[in-house]
């Protein structure tokens, strides 16, 4: 099989034509096509580097009946990504370099998507006793992004040294910023929705009350700072003013925080259950200007698989969280793009190019010459259902089931081999 | 009227009259010695109680009884929020029994809501207390008991002044009432420690204040809420001394009140926490009565929602 190509008739994000020569897993100029190049007619597909997500939960090892890599890298190209980070509350907890050394090794063998685990911030993810995040570094899978995700490194002191700590080897702390004692036991937005259903409230305070702290502290301390999945007008407008004061930091935020509200709560339906939880209009709004004026660096998903079991009980009893790998592009396209805010090349740069930079994920972001040709090809002018049989993700949580959405990823490409196709 | 009863917010005024109407009406054919009406024979009603209340089952029970439907009564007290997937299994049991109808009470809010919207039965659901969120038939007994004492034995509860005062937030009670109450015309003014309502009360549209002793002799009636005492632990109050001091109905505030209020509470009641001795058993206090109009209003739920079929 030719693994060298040459795709006319393409248009970039930006809408302008483009041709793509891939010799031997990389971009070469189109004079220099090998003279083999099986030439592909592009015509009608938009080529845009591989997306890159940096919050993913694959679940392996430990829940395997709700995602394998192998599964989740499936869905990951299915939704056009080439790269993907492996969040590490599995079982074992991803606090070692031998487990973030089989996932990694898990994601190589099996050739659709980059893995690339993320190791947790602190021992079993208590929050207590760093981990040893220079061994995982040091590890093959070279991990570069380190987070607690699912809990919150709380403690000012464990998370003041965790930022010091990265500092030796260029380490990012990837916060999910949540106060666990203004948390306890929420169940959704704390509002209006929350006051009238009776379920427990998630106050925006404890969200921005541990950005605001660790902005300071990384101010004091000069490291990387990443906060996930920001999710409230306070949240946008802390990093905001850090970001013009100079304090090292990037966001993130999910495609679903852009487009769903707690309104959605009032069906009682957990499939709208997520932590952090879908907030108000307002939010969703300051949120997506975050996006268009550069505030938040990065759209991530937050891929969280759940067996059907954990969602099909009532609200208190079901599982936080939304798969999202194959609809991020679809969802942040409608949030962002179809409705004006933002052009599509700015938005694939906050899904490729931005978040290949924060991982340091080499080889991603780009369809620069001489790269790795890891590169998805989409159809913007053409729609299509989400449906449960379609889901290629081991789990079918998804708040978006029967919605149609805007945009079809067609193929996906890494290192010039195609993992997808449709 | 809907299919089936999960909160008041889906009633419209017109049919929360007609069932306080209904309910005056099956009150007054069981006061005659002929107690049993057959409405509901070879009709099977659940009760499906994941949470301890012996009380509202037995009203229910009595209730679906007296209009002859056979009564199933099941609990499953404690199985469901350490396991999700019992809600579901337990409506699949009961879909297989024929059950025509089920009234549930459930610690998780939504509870009915999601035994309504699924899949999983086809009887018609009554909410009997879904977690914090709601429990309308216990807010249609208090506007009969207020409407029985206070106004006709018809109609709304237009002008009327009633205080709701205590654990507002974690009260299905009191959700319950503030949607019915409102809509049937009265004013309501919730009162409790800032710490015990939800933030966005704003939204609910009734007053809202928190001092017990401004203004006691407008009200007309005084509904008391339970205080869980574990609440303390949550920094939610000082101490029972303090609530009790601040919030409680002792007989200082008693005297205060003017001479037609009426005294309510949804029971069961912390004697000496929110409600002192004296109080609770005053002629002011019309508990008893909601005790009892308990059965007319899940007579008239039962009789409104299957009866027709
Ligand atoms: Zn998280």
């Amino acid at each position: 099989m030719s693994i060298n190509y040459l795709l006319k008739n393409l248009k970039d994000a930006s809408g302008k034509r483009i041709e793509l020569a891939i010799s031997n897993g990389r971009f070469v100029e189109v004079k220099d096509a090998a003279p083999d190049s099986e030439i592909i007619d592009g015509k009608g597909l938009t080529a845009i580097p591989g997306l890159v997500d940096l919050h993913t939960h694959l679940r392996e090892p430990g829940k395997e009946d709700a995602e394998t890599v192998l599964s989740g890298s499936k869905a990951a190209a299915a939704g056009g990504f080439t790269a993907i980070s492996a969040m590490p509350n599995t079982n074992p907890i991803a606090d070692t370099a031998g487990v973030v050394e089989q996932v990694f090794r898990l994601g190589i063998s099996h050739g659709i998507c980059d893995v690339f685990p993320i190791g947790a911030v602190t021992l079993g993810q208590q929050g207590k006793i760093l981990s040893e995040m220079g061994a995982m570094r040091s590890s093959e899978a070279k991990v570069r992004i380190f987070s607690d995700d699912g809990h919150c490194v709380w403690d000012s002191l464990v998370m003041r040294r965790a930022l010091e700590y990265v500092k030796a080897f260029d380490g990012v702390i990837a916060q999910h910023a949540q106060d666990p004692r203004l948390t306890h036991g929420s169940q959704m937005n704390e509002g209006e929705v929350s006051a009238a259903l009776g379920l427990k409230g998630w106050p925006a305070a404890a969200e921005e009350s541990i950005i605001a702290r660790d902005l300071l502290l990384n101010e004091h301390v000069g490291s990387r700072l990443h906060i996930c999945h920001l999710t409230t007008i306070g949240g946008v407008e802390l990093i905001r003013w850090a970001k013009k004061r100079g304090i090292q930091v990037t966001a993130e935020v999910t495609p679903h925080h852009l487009l769903l509200t707690d309104e959605l709560a009032r069906s009682y339906d957990p499939l709208y259950k997520v932590n952090p939880p879908l907030r108000t209009e307002r939010d969703v709004m300051a949120l997506r200007e975050g996006v268009v004026d550069g505030t938040i660096d990065v759209i991530a998903t937050d891929h969280a698989p759940h067996p059907a079991e954990d969602k099909d009980c009532e609200w208190a009893a079901a599982a936080f969280g939304m798969i999202g790998l194959e609809t991020a592009l679809s969802v942040s396209y409608k949030a962002l793009v179809e409705s004006g805010l933002m052009r599509f090349e700015d938005l694939v740069e906050r899904m490729s190019g931005a978040p290949a930079r924060i991982g340091r994920y080499e080889g991603h972001g780009s369809l620069a010459i001489g790269n790795e040709a890891n590169f998805t090809l989409v159809d913007t002018a053409t729609n299509w259902r989400v449906e449960t049989p379609e889901i290629r993700s081991k789990s079918k949580n998804s708040p978006y089931l029967g919605l149609e959405l805007p945009v079809t990823v067609r193929h996906t490409y890494l290192r010039g081999k195609e993992v997808f196709s449709q | 009227m809907n299919r089936h009863l999960l909160s008041i917010a889906d009633l419209s005024k017109e049919e929360a009259v007609n069932l306080l109407d209904t309910a005056a009406e099956l009150a007054r054919v069981t006061e005659t010695p002929v107690k049993k009406l057959p409405t509901l024979r070879g009709r099977t009603i659940v009760n499906l109680f994941f949470e301890d209340s012996t009380r509202t089952r037995i009203s229910f029970e009595a209730a679906a009884k007296r209009l002859s439907a056979d009564v199933i009564n099941f609990s499953a007290k404690g199985s469901s929020l350490s396991k999700g997937e019992s809600l579901k299994d337990t409506a699949l049991t009961l879909q297989a029994m024929g059950a025509d109808g089920v009234v549930i009470r459930h610690p998780a809010s939504g509870a009915a809501h999601r035994l309504a919207s699924q899949k999983w039965m086809s009887g018609c659901v009554i909410n009997a207390g879904d977690g914090t969120h709601e429990h309308p038939t216990q807010a249609l007994l208090d506007a009969f008991t207020i409407r029985e004492n206070l106004k006709e034995p018809s109609g709304d509860l237009a002008g009327l002044n009633v205080a709701i005062v205590g654990d507002v937030l974690h009260s299905r009670v009191a959700r319950s009432n503030v949607l019915l109450l409102q809509k049937l015309g009265a004013i309501v003014t919730l009162i409790a420690p800032p710490t015990l309502l939800p933030v966005a009360v704003n939204t609910w549209g009734c007053n809202v204040k928190y001092d017990f002793d401004s203004d006691l002799n407008s009200f007309d009636v005084v509904m008391m809420l339970r205080v869980q005492r574990e609440r303390m632990e949550d920094a939610f109050f000082p101490s029972e001394r303090e609530y009790a001091r601040r919030y409680g109905l002792n007989a200082a505030r008693l005297s205060l009140l003017n001479s037609r209020c009426i005294v309510m509470h949804p029971g069961p009641m912390n004697r000496g926490l929110e409600i002192s001795a004296d109080s609770a058993d005053s002629d002011k206090s019309v508990i008893v009565d909601q005790v009892k109009n308990g059965v007319a209003v899940r007579m008239a739920a039962l009789y409104l929602l299957l009866g027709g079929e």
